[in-house]
């Protein structure tokens, strides 16, 4: 049911180790570039964000846990070339190897090019949409999560609401409008937008050793996450 | 139902090893494949070194703390507010400005991945993606605020934001005491990236 990337109240992990602002050491290129190519490629329009977080939250567990932060991009973002089929597995293999070296094709009129990356970045892309979706709930009612933290609609599949959150009681706080679901639209099931909500939990109701009684976490939550309570 | 094939089949193992083979491998072959523009690789690194980082945050928060109604506008709707000054964005589509006050200290974190207010903050530092951050800060905000020095008092409630969505939260840090005469200038170079998500507080005037 569950997977590697949802890791949230896990024990184990040791300290956080944080870097001083402005000590950080200069990230390796690698990184820069890795992040680079995923907004080209993510450009290109032939999967939406929901798609390249499952693409990376699909990784096998041992993969997932031994890749570095932006191994986990690279490798989610091949997979996504492949299965989308803009690279094939054998042009993989011969990048690879470098025996795959072929004619430069000329650039896609749908490639990202230098002139366009202020506005696209500028741009982004909204997850905000009209929908039909009628709004079930309004700031301050109570609701519960659902139970299992899993994807109705596919099974292991993508989903926002984290295990930790699963079959828990909160306070409505704030609607934040239509937003595309991700269990369906990371799929390629379609955006069925619905109302988003941000939605307080007492933090002794997640966890069973509370730092502070008074301390709390808030989560935004999709409408077909949420009963009445 | 549909499954999820990935589970079977993962193609990124074809590539090298070494990651910094690997991305040059992949970069070398959809350039060839004219699917990607190296020169707007470049554009991009470029933006995130130069362009767009914690100053831009910076700037929203201290014009918060000069001026009353931008606070209170940021407050009820940063998201227009940051589109008129330009902050509007890739991963700043939509924000959340939530407000430290004596009663309540707030902390960002994306527990699932590594969601975070590029436009206003820049890349996240490598701490914010770490396993450990994510891990704990949820459950123990408070041991987590001490490994980055800052004990918050028992009478303060610690409220967590996990961006489980789109939402991006911007942190109102509290204004520092002894910057009454302080230019919106001099009052956004106290502002830290960690007091805007959380885990610090601002500097105290020198």
């Amino acid at each position: 049911m569950s997977r590697v990337h949802d890791m949230g109240g896990r024990f184990g992990d040791g300290p956080v180790l944080p870097e001083p602002e402005g000590t950080a050491a200069t990230p390796p290129v690698w990184h820069k570039r890795t992040l680079a190519i995923t907004l080209a490629c993510g450009a290109l329009g032939a999967w939406p964000i929901d798609a390249a977080r499952r693409a990376r939250e699909s990784l096998a567990p041992r993969d997932y846990m031994r890749f570095t932060y932006y191994e986990k991009w690279l490798a989610g973002l091949a997979d996504l070339l492949v299965e989308r089929g803009l690279v094939s597995r054998d042009e993989l293999q011969g990048a690879a190897s470098g025996t795959g070296k072929r004619p430069v094709q000329a650039l896609t009129p749908r490639a990202l090019t230098a002139d366009r990356v202020a506005p696209a970045l500028a741009r982004g892309g909204p997850a905000t949409r009209d929908s039909d979706v009628k709004a079930r709930f309004a700031p301050g009612d109570a609701v519960r999560t659902r139970r299992p933290a899993a994807n109705r609609l596919v099974p292991g599949g993508h989903t926002r609401l984290p295990g930790y959150a699963a079959g828990a009681c909160g306070r409505v706080l704030l609607c934040h409008g239509a937003h595309v679901l991700p269990d369906s639209n990371a799929h390629g099931l379609g955006e069925r937008p619905e109302p988003l909500y941000a939605v307080v939990f007492a933090a002794a109701e997640l966890w069973s050793d509370p730092e502070s009684p008074s301390d709390e976490v808030v989560l935004d939550l999709w409408q077909s996450y949420l009963e009445h309570a | 139902m549909p499954h999820d094939h990935h589970d079977h089949d993962h193609p990124h193992s074809l590539l090298p090893s070494d990651p910094a083979l690997r991305v040059k491998a992949l970069e070398t072959l959809l350039v060839r494949k004219g699917l990607v523009d190296p020169a707007a690789l470049d554009a991009i690194i470029d933006t995130y070194e130069t362009r767009i980082g914690p100053q831009n945050g910076a700037r929203v928060v201290a014009r918060a703390w000069a001026d009353a109604s931008f606070r209170a506008r940021l407050l009820g709707d940063a998201t227009a507010v940051i589109s008129e000054m330009g902050y509007y964005g890739r991963q700043g589509e939509h924000i959340v400005a939530v407000e430290n006050t004596d009663s309540t200290h707030n902390i960002v974190v994306c527990t699932l991945c590594s969601c975070y207010p590029w436009p206003l903050l820049g890349i996240p530092p490598a701490w914010y993606k770490s396993d450990a951050y994510r891990a704990r800060v949820v459950r123990e905000p408070r041991q987590v605020l001490a490994e980055f020095g800052l004990v918050l008092p028992e009478g303060q409630t610690v409220r967590v934001w996990d961006s489980t969505a789109e939402i991006r939260y911007l942190v109102l840090p509290q204004r520092p005491a002894g910057t009454d005469d302080l230019t919106e200038e001099a009052l956004a170079a106290l502002v830290t990236r960690d007091s805007m998500i959380g885990t610090g507080l601002a500097r105290a005037p020198e």
